[in-house]
């Protein structure tokens, strides 16, 4: 089924995604808010420029989007897949609690803020190129892979895992990321850690048709840096 | 109806700005197409334009755009101007019906140039003076409200959605060499058309998405400096606060940004010595205009935008290029839907101002 959107507000084009069953194209997406929502099978190919809340609450459906999404992509997503040929607004992956994200190239500020995990539920964001400040913002669980494709310096900037305490966060970098907050450590990433990140590196390589050697001198691993690090952050207790 | 001031809501919006930096005019359609994608972002109850190079031919003039309850405070209004202006033409603004725009106060726009007698004898500079009429106007005349005061621009605005707003003032027949737009979603006050962005002092423009938490702190240390916030709008005293670091204190925009949206203290302490001298300065000296809380705005002002996002970057914006244009939105969608193969698009980080100006033009500001 292919939907043209161009002349579609985001209540239409979402209540004709909702008629349809099965694998759907929609062309000229531009701002359209909510595409996607909640869905739990079938795959979405979007073309063009999807609006905020891409993929809210996504439960089991591919999205794939070939252009920039905008904010909010996969918030309290459940299951499923977005893969975004292109860059992400700010707030990427936000509250995810499972299902994968891979972004092509860059992510904006707050990218997998408030991820979590729980048993077998464990999000995934990848991020090909940079993230912006606040990565992993109240971090409680999950993965985010930043893989700094392209990047001259530091695929990072400011904030980075500030108020995390769970999940773990492995950036290819060869230079150790500073200013990290002190609930955060970092350390050179081991052989378990690359065995982890090496079926989403494979799954980046296919999906957007870029070689990568992965070796694990060349990554970092972000993670809480101790078992209860804010005991005394706003209180003597 | 209570106005500004008078009653509490506890809002989203959306901006957007376009400048040719060739300085070619183009018509203001393109900025109404773009704000009209990021509807979901406003509620109908305020949208408004500021449109730059649009009266070459009284390029000399201050334009001021003022609302009136009625004809009998037009009269008292145009009593005031005439006893301190030269008024070289004045006419209604005209509007076309719109049947989402409704209430609609009196809408005049006067080209004035100080009375030179009078602004001798004041011992003010020009801009001074016509400020400080803008001032008294809004301040003691009641039911009279200058909402766009600066020369060889203009800002249109009101109670409505934008793309209705500017339709209502046809501002696809403006042709101007840089426009920015808002989408109202308010907050805090209620919607009423001097409320609706952009806020405007001289040729300064203000159109900003977000709430900021330092408003009281900033409206104290705005207003011993001749400032009257007479709103309770957050956008209001940002406004004043650009004017005054700019035109008062002689600041560079570059410097502005580094005031209201200044670096953490543990941020500068990671520059290079060097710079970290001028920013603690910044800071220091100009501690009561640092803005807090989440805010992107677009800045306008003679030759020239700047777009800035609070430190935290806690709103979205997106800037691009096209040509010798530049493109800014709270979403690249209202940038595609002008422009769909825009190249260089990017987000820029929360604190970093994007300062756009006119070829050619010197950077003295």
């Amino acid at each position: 089924m292919k939907i043209d959107a161009a002349n579609l507000d985001f209540e239409q084009l979402n209540k004709a995604l909702k008629n349809v069953q099965g694998d759907s194209i929609v062309d000229n997406c531009l701002g359209q808010r909510f595409i996607g929502v909640k869905r739990n099978s079938g795959k979405l190919t979007l073309n063009g420029t999807p609006g905020n809340a891409l993929g809210a609450y996504l439960d089991g459906a591919v999205i794939e989007v070939f252009g920039n999404a905008q904010d909010a992509v996969g918030d309290t997503m459940n299951d499923g897949k977005i893969i975004i040929h292109g860059s992400a607004g700010d707030a990427l992956g936000l509250a995810m609690r499972g299902g994968e994200i891979y972004v092509k190239e860059n992510a904006g500020y707050r990218a997998g803020i408030h991820m979590k995990e729980y048993q077998e539920k464990k999000p995934v964001i990848v991020i090909g190129g940079s993230a912006g400040s606040f990565l992993g913002e109240y971090m409680a669980g999950g993965l985010i892979i930043v893989l700094g494709l392209g990047a001259t310096k530091l695929p990072l900037k400011n904030f980075t895992g500030t108020g995390m305490h769970g999940g773990k966060m492995i950036v290819r970098t060869k230079q150790l990321p500073e200013g990290l907050p002190p609930q955060v450590s970092a350390a050179k990433a081991s052989m378990a850690d690359l065995q982890e990140i090496l079926p989403y590196l494979t799954q980046f390589s296919a999906l957007f048709t870029i070689s990568l050697t992965p070796k694990k001198e060349d990554f970092f691993v972000l993670k809480p840096n101790a078992k209860n690090p804010y005991t005394k952050l706003y209180t003597e207790n | 109806m209570l106005k500004e001031g008078s009653v509490r809501i506890p809002s989203g919006c959306a901006i957007s700005g376009i400048i040719d930096t060739s300085g070619a005019r183009f018509s203001g359609e393109a900025i109404i197409k773009s704000i009209s994608v990021m509807r979901e972002r406003s509620n109908g109850l305020g949208g408004g334009f500021a449109a730059y190079g649009i009266y070459p031919e009284y390029k000399d003039y201050y334009a001021l755009h003022i609302f009136f309850d009625s004809s009998a405070v037009r009269k008292a209004c145009e009593e005031f101007l005439e006893r301190h202006f030269d008024i070289i033409n004045l006419s209604k603004i005209p509007t076309h019906t719109v049947k989402e725009i409704t209430d609609a106060p009196r809408i005049w726009r006067y080209f004035v140039t100080p009375l030179p007698t009078k602004l001798a004898a004041s011992g003010l500079c020009e801009r001074e003076f016509t400020s400080k009429c803008v001032f008294r106007i809004n301040t003691q005349i009641t039911g009279a409200y200058v909402f766009s005061s600066g020369k060889n621009m203009g800002v249109f605005k009101g109670v409505g959605y934008p793309e209705d707003i500017g339709r209502y003032f046809g501002l696809q027949n403006y042709f101007g060499y840089a426009f920015t737009a808002h989408g109202r979603y308010p907050t805090n006050t209620p919607g009423w058309w001097g409320g609706a962005h952009p806020f405007a002092l001289l040729d300064y423009t203000v159109v900003h998405n977000g709430e900021i938490s330092s408003y009281d702190a900033n409206r104290r240390a705005i207003e011993p400096y001749g400032y009257t916030c007479t709103l309770q709008t957050d956008t209001e005293v940002i406004t004043y606060i650009i004017d005054y670091l700019h035109r008062k204190k002689g600041l560079l925009m570059e410097e502005i940004a580094s005031v209201i949206a200044a670096p953490f203290w543990e941020t500068i302490a990671r520059f290079n010595t060097s710079v970290q001298e001028k920013y603690e300065y910044l800071r220091t000296v100009f501690a009561g205009q640092l803005i807090t809380g989440p805010f992107s705005i677009i800045a306008g002002f003679e030759g020239g935008l700047m777009a800035l996002n609070d430190r935290l970057k806690l709103r979205s914006m997106v800037v691009a290029e096209k040509g010798t244009k530049t493109y800014i939105a709270s979403e690249e969608a209202a940038i595609r839907m002008v422009e769909p193969d825009v190249e260089n698009v990017f987000a820029p980080d929360g604190g970093e101002p994007i300062i756009v100006r006119l070829r050619g033009e010197a950077h003295g500001n």
